[in-house]
C-alpha cells in the first residue's frame, strides 16, 4: 500500500511548541538534550547580561571627566579572583556531567530496536529493511518503536541528521555507524545531510514517515509501497522520479543540473564524451540507468550511481514512459490507469533491452517479500 | 639640544600642541622608518620609485615587515570578505540567486581558506606583533631580522601557490579538506594543500623569531612581570605556532601523497581511514584557533589598560591564562569530532578538557571588565572595539560551552550554530581586537591621526552589522539549518532569517568600508599624530618617536615600571599631565649627547644620528 503524503514536514520557523530556539521534540530522547540546552542558554544569557551590565555601568560611572583624570589605585582582591575562578569551574563541571550523562542516555539504543540499513551516497539516502524492502529518499517507520539505523556510505562522508529527533551521526565509507530514535507521534520528518559532500549536498534530504503500527505492517506486507498500484505508467514514472531521487540531479523543466535535464530528450541524439552519439530510446535510457558510466553525455561528469540491481523491469518501464511523456511522446495507454485499461507493469512483457548489456534485475522492490512486520505486542 | 617641552599641568582647555614640540636632533618625525633608509634627494623619477621599492622589498626592519604583512593580510581580508558577501547574497533567496551550486561550494571554500590561512593566522602576530614586539621590549629589532623577511616571502609564496589552485579547477572541499572528498575532487586541492604547507613554515619561523626575541632581547628592567600582556599573548601564540603547525604540514603532505601516489592512508577505498585525517587536521586546527585568538587577548589587554588608565586587573592571571590556554589547547581537538565516529570514550575526555579550557578564558573576561573599575574610561574608537570584543567574545565563549556539551553538540554539530559560534569568536573576537589595535597603534605606525568620528561610526556599524549577520545564525542553527548549504529546499521557512543575516552582512561590510576609507583618508590628509595620543605607558609610546625612527630608540631604554603604571609613566618626572587626550603629547626622552635621566642608560647601544 502507498503511504500518502498527507503530513508535510515542518513548514514554519516558529512552532511555538518549543520556543524560539529548538525544533519540536519528536523523539523520546529529545527532552534530555533540550533540558541541558535550555540550562546553558539561560545561564549564559544571565552571565552575558551581567558582563554587559558591568561594562555599561563601569563605562558610565568611571568615564573620563577631565583630561588629567587619574585612576584610583585598586588593590587586587584575591577573593574576587577566586570567585570568578571557582564559580565558572563549578558551572562547567556541572554542565560536563549533564552533557555526559545525557549523551550516554541518548546514544545507546534499546536492545529490541527495529533495525534498518541506511546507505548514504552522492546525493541521496537509500534504505533497506531486513526483509529486503528497498526505498530511496524516504523510510516508513512505526510510531512508539525504537528504530536503529545502521549506516554506511558508498562514497564520501555524509552525516545523517534529523533536527526534530536531535540525532546526528557521520556516515563513513567502509565503516558502520548508527543512530537510533523513537518517534513519539505520527508525522513526516526531514532528514538532512550535515557533512559537506559536494555539488548537491544541500539537496541530499530524505523523509522519515512515522505511521501507526498497523499501517506500517500493511505497508511492509505490500512490499514497501514501491509497486505501481493504480497509477498509470507515466504517473508511476513520475513517482519513481521523486522516490528514486532522480530529481536531485535531473530537472524536468530544462534547467541545468548535475545531470542532463529530462525535458524533451526523447528521440534526440546525445553526444557523448568519447565522441560517439546515440538516439535517446528505450535501450539507451535503460543502459544509462543501470550502467551510467558507459555513456557520458558531453559536458557532464560520471557522477551517477549505477542502479543495476535496484530497479526492476516494471520500474524501468515507468521511468521510460515518464521521459517519453516529458517530450509529449507517451503512448495513450501509458497515460491511463490500469483500472482504466492502461498498462500494468505486473503483467507487462519483458522490456526490450537490445543493445544494452543484459540487465539483471535483483530482488524487485515491487515483489512482496517475506513481510517481517512489527506486531503491536512487541 | 632640544628636550621636553613641559606642557601646563591640568589646565583646561588644553593648549594646542606647540609648533616645535622639541624633538631631539635626528629624531624629528621626518626621520622615521617610513622614509629612512631611502634614496638621497638626488635620485628622482622612476629611479627613485625603484630604489624605494627595492628598499622595502629587501628591508629587514621589523616595522616595515610588519607593515608589509599588514597590507597583505588586509588584502586577504578584503578578498575573503567579498567572498563572504557573495555567500550571503546567494542565500538571500531560495534556489539559485547569483551562482550555481558548484561555484558556491568553491566560494565558501575560498572564503574559509583565505580567511583562515591567509588572513587570521598571520593577522595580529605578523602585522602588529612584528611592528610592536621589539619596540615593546625595548629592542632594536627581532632576533633574526633576515629570517623575519624570509618568513614574509614564504607566506607570499605559499599564498601564490595556493591561489594557483584556482587555475586547476579550484577547491570545493571546505577549508577542512575532509577526506575522502578531498581525495577525489578537482586538482586544485593539490595546490591549495601545498600552499597551506608552505605558509605553515612562515608561521613557524615567525613564532621562533618571537620566542627568541622575547627571551634574549628584553631591555634592562623589562622583567617578565613587566612585559605588556600583548607580548605574553604573542609568546603563548608562538609556542602553539611552533608545536602545532608542523602537524598541518604533515597532514597536507600526506593528503598530497594520497592523491598523487595513492598511498592509502585516508581513503577507505584504499584501506585508509577518513577519521584519521580528521584527527590529524584538528590536531593542528584546534590549536590554530588559539593562534588566532590569543594575540587578540593581548591587544584587548593593552586597550583596556590604556583607555581605563588603570593597570590591567589580575595581570598575572591574565598573562598565565594565555599560556594555560596555549597548552590546554593541544588536548581538545577531538571536540570537533563528537559525531564523526571517534570512540565515545575519547569524546567524553575531550569534552571534559574542553570545559577546562573555558575557565582561563572566563578569567580573562572578568579581569578585563574589572580593569575599568575605578579607572578613567575614555571611549575612543579603540576602546569601543575593545568593548565590542568583550561583549561578542563572551557570547562566543558561552556558545562554546553549548557546543562543548556532548549531547547538545550532537544536535548542533555542523549547523549554523557552529558557524555563528566561531564567527563570534574569530570575527567578534580576533577581528574586533585587530581593528581596535589598528586604530590604537595607527598614529604610531603612520604618524597620522585618523578621524575619530568616522572611527566611532565604523565601530557602531560593525557592531550592529555583525550581530545582525550572526546572531540570527545561532537560531537558524539550533532550529536545524546545516552549514555549507547552497540552498535550503527542505526548509523554506528559513528564508526570512537568511535575509536578515544577508542584510546584516551589508551593514557589516559598510562598517568595514568606513574603516578602510578612514585609514586612506588619514594617510592622505590626516593630522600629524602626537607622540602619545592615548597616554599609553608601554615603551612604544613613552620611549620612541612617532613614527619610530629606523632603530626604534636612540638609546636602549631602562624600564623602571610595569606596562600599566600610568601614574609613573605619565605623571612622573617626564610626564606633562596632558597625555592621553591628543593635545600635548609627551615627547619621548631621547635627548642626545647629554646626561640621561634615570629612565635611560647609555649601554653603548646609542646610534649615531640619522643624516638629514
Amino acid at each position: 500500500m502507498q503511504i500518502q503524503d498527507t503530513v508535510a514536514t515542518r513548514q514554519e520557523f516558529f512552532t511555538g511548541e518549543n520556543g524560539l530556539w529548538l525544533p519540536p521534540q519528536e523523539s523520546t530522547t529529545a527532552h534530555q538534550i533540550d533540558g541541558l540546552f535550555n540550562f546553558i542558554l539561560y545561564t549564559s544569557t544571565l552571565l552575558t547580561l551581567i558582563v554587559a551590565a558591568a561594562m555599561v555601568y563601569f563605562v558610565w560611572k568611571y568615564r573620563r571627566k577631565t583630561t588629567a583624570d587619574r585612576a584610583v589605585d585598586v588593590k587586587e582582591s584575591k577573593f574576587l579572583e577566586l570567585v570568578w575562578v571557582i564559580v565558572p569551574t563549578l558551572l562547567v563541571v556541572a554542565v560536563f556531567f549533564w552533557g555526559f550523562t545525557s549523551y550516554v542516555g541518548t546514544s545507546i539504543p534499546p536492545a529490541n530496536a527495529y533495525e534498518i540499513n541506511v546507505k548514504g551516497q552522492k546525493w541521496f539516502w537509500s534504505f533497506e529493511y531486513n526483509n529486503g524492502i528497498q526505498t530511496t529518499g524516504e523510510i516508513v517507520v512505526p510510531v512508539n518503536t525504537p528504530i536503529k539505523l545502521q549506516m554506511t556510505s558508498q562514497d564520501v562522508l555524509h552525516s545523517f541528521y534529523v533536527p526534530e529527533f536531535r540525532i546526528k551521526h557521520d556516515v563513513i565509507p567502509n565503516r558502520y555507524s548508527y543512530v537510533w530514535f523513537e518517534a513519539k507521534e505520527e508525522g513526516t520528518y526531514q532528514v538532512l545531510c550535515t557533512e559537506y559532500c559536494g555539488t548537491a549536498h544541500s539537496n541530499m534530504g530524505a523523509l522519515i514517515k512515522v505511521v501507526g503500527r498497523q499501517e506500517f505492517n500493511d505497508w511492509v506486507a505490500s512490499g514497501g509501497g514501491a509497486g505501481q498500484g493504480d497509477n498509470s505508467l507515466v504517473e508511476y514514472g513520475a513517482l519513481l522520479y521523486e522516490k528514486q531521487q532522480c530529481s536531485t540531479c535531473h530537472s524536468i523543466d530544462g534547467s541545468a543540473g548535475t545531470g542532463p535535464s529530462w525535458q524533451g530528450i526523447w528521440g534526440n541524439t546525445h553526444q557523448f564524451t568519447d565522441g560517439t552519439s546515440a538516439v535517446v530510446d528505450d535501450a539507451y535510457i535503460i543502459e544509462s540507468i543501470l550502467y551510467p558510466g558507459n555513456k557520458i553525455v558531453a559536458g557532464y561528469q560520471n557522477q551517477m550511481p549505477a542502479y543495476q540491481g535496484k530497479l526492476d523491469d516494471g520500474q524501468l518501464k515507468g521511468i521510460i514512459a515518464y521521459i517519453k511523456d516529458l517530450s509529449g511522446a507517451a503512448a495513450p495507454e501509458e497515460l491511463l490507469k490500469p483500472s482504466e485499461g492502461g498498462i500494468s507493469v505486473d503483467e507487462s512483457a519483458e522490456v526490450d533491452v537490445d543493445g544494452a548489456p543484459e540487465a539483471t534485475p535483483g530482488q524487485g522492490a515491487g515483489a512482496p517479500a517475506d513481510a517481517v512486520g512489527i506486531t503491536t505486542g512487541q | 639640544m632640544a628636550t621636553l617641552t613641559p606642557a601646563p599641568v591640568r589646565s583646561r582647555p588644553a593648549p594646542a600642541a606647540p609648533k616645535n614640540p622639541g624633538y631631539p636632533q635626528g629624531h624629528e618625525p621626518v626621520h622615521n622608518y617610513l622614509h629612512e633608509p631611502g634614496p638621497g634627494p638626488e635620485v628622482t623619477g622612476f629611479a627613485r620609485f625603484r630604489a624605494i621599492a627595492w628598499e622595502w622589498m629587501t628591508t629587514v626592519d621589523h616595522k616595515r615587515i610588519g607593515l608589509m604583512y599588514l597590507a597583505s593580510v588586509s588584502l586577504a581580508f578584503a578578498v575573503g570578505g567579498f567572498l563572504a558577501l557573495a555567500v550571503r547574497l546567494e542565500l538571500f533567496t531560495q534556489g539559485e540567486t547569483i551562482m550555481t551550486a558548484d561555484t558556491y561550494n568553491q566560494v565558501f571554500t575560498m572564503h574559509g581558506i583565505v580567511m583562515v590561512f591567509l588572513f587570521i593566522v598571520p593577522s595580529i602576530p605578523a602585522s602588529l606583533g612584528n611592528f610592536l614586539l621589539p619596540i615593546m621590549i625595548g629592542a632594536k629589532d627581532v632576533a633574526f631580522p633576515k629570517l623575519n623577511l624570509a618568513s614574509f616571502y614564504i607566506y607570499g609564496i605559499g599564498a601564490v601557490v595556493a591561489l594557483t589552485g584556482l587555475a586547476f579547477g579550484g577547491v570545493d572541499t571546505g577549508w577542512t579538506f575532509y577526506t575522502p572528498y578531498s581525495k577525489e575532487t578537482v586538482d586544485g586541492v593539490l595546490f591549495m594543500g601545498l600552499g597551506v604547507f608552505i605558509m605553515g613554515f612562515s608561521s613557524i619561523l615567525t613564532g621562533l623569531n618571537f620566542i627568541v626575541t622575547i627571551h634574549k632581547m628584553r631591555a634592562p628592567g623589562m622583567t617578565w612581570n613587566r612585559m605588556p600582556l600583548f607580548l605574553w599573548s604573542i609568546y603563548a601564540t608562538s609556542i602553539v605556532q611552533i608545536l602545532a603547525t608542523p602537524v598541518i604540514g604533515i597532514t597536507m603532505l600526506l593528503l598530497f601523497l594520497e592523491r598523487v601516489l595513492q598511498i592509502g592512508i585516508f581513503d577507505p577505498a584504499l584501506g585508509g581511514d577518513p577519521v584519521l585525517f580528521q584527527h590529524f587536521f584538528w590536531f593542528y586546527s584546534h590549536p590554530a584557533v588559539y593562534i588566532m585568538i590569543l594575540p587578540a587577548f593581548g591587544v584587548v589587554s593593552e586597550l583596556m589598560g590604556t583607555f581605563s588608565r588603570q593597570r590591567v586587573y589580575g595581570y598575572r592571571a591574565v598573562a598565565l591564562s594565555s599560556v594555560a590556554i596555549a597548552l590546554l589547547g593541544f588536548l581538545v581537538w577531538g571536540h570537533h569530532m563528537f559525531t564523526s565516529g571517534q570512540s565515545p570514550v575519547s569524546s567524553v575526555i575531550f569534552s571534559l578538557i574542553t570545559f577546562l579550557i573555558g575557565i582561563p578564558s572566563g578569567i580573562k573576561i572578568f579581569n578585563w571588565v574589572w580593569t575599568m573599575y575605578k579607572g578613567s574610561v575614555w571611549l575612543q574608537t579603540p576602546m569601543l572595539y575593545a568593548l565590542t570584543f568583550l561583549f561578542l567574545f563572551t557570547i562566543g565563549g558561552v556558545t562554546g560551552i553549548m557546543v562543548g556539551a556532548l549531547s547538545v553538540d550532537i544536535h548542533l554539530h555542523d549547523t549554523y550554530f557552529v558557524v555563528a559560534h566561531f564567527h563570534y569568536v574569530m570575527m567578534g573576537g580576533t577581528v574586533m581586537a585587530m581593528l581596535g589595535g589598528l586604530h590604537y597603534w595607527w598614529p604610531k605606525m603612520t604618524g597620522k591621526l585618523y578621524n575619530e568620528t568616522a572611527g566611532k561610526v565604523s565601530a557602531l556599524l560593525v557592531f550592529l552589522g555583525f550581530n545582525m549577520t550572526f546572531f540570527i545564525q545561532f537560531i537558524m542553527g539550533s532550529q536545524g539549518m546545516p552549514r555549507r548549504y547552497y540552498d535550503y529546499p527542505d526548509m523554506p521557512w528559513l528564508e526570512p532569517l537568511h535575509q536578515i543575516s544577508t542584510v546584516g552582512s551589508w551593514v557589516l561590510g559598510l562598517g568595514l568600508m568606513v574603516v578602510w576609507a578612514n585609514g586612506m583618508w588619514s594617510l592622505w590628509k590626516g593630522k600629524p599624530a602626537p607622540g602619545n595620543p592615548w597616554g599609553g605607558a608601554t615603551l612604544e609610546w613613552t620611549a620612541a618617536t612617532t613614527p619610530p625612527d629606523h632603530h626604534n630608540f636612540h638609546h636602549t631604554p631602562l624600564v623602571t615600571h610595569g606596562p600599566y603604571d600610568y601614574n609613573a609613566a605619565l605623571y612622573g618626572a617626564s610626564g606633562d599631565g596632558m597625555s592621553g587626550d591628543g593635545h600635548a603629547a609627551p615627547v619621548p626622552d631621547v635627548t642626545v649627547g647629554v646626561a640621561q635621566n634615570e629612565r635611560f642608560i647609555d649601554d653603548g647601544t646609542s646610534q649615531p644620528d640619522s643624516l638629514s
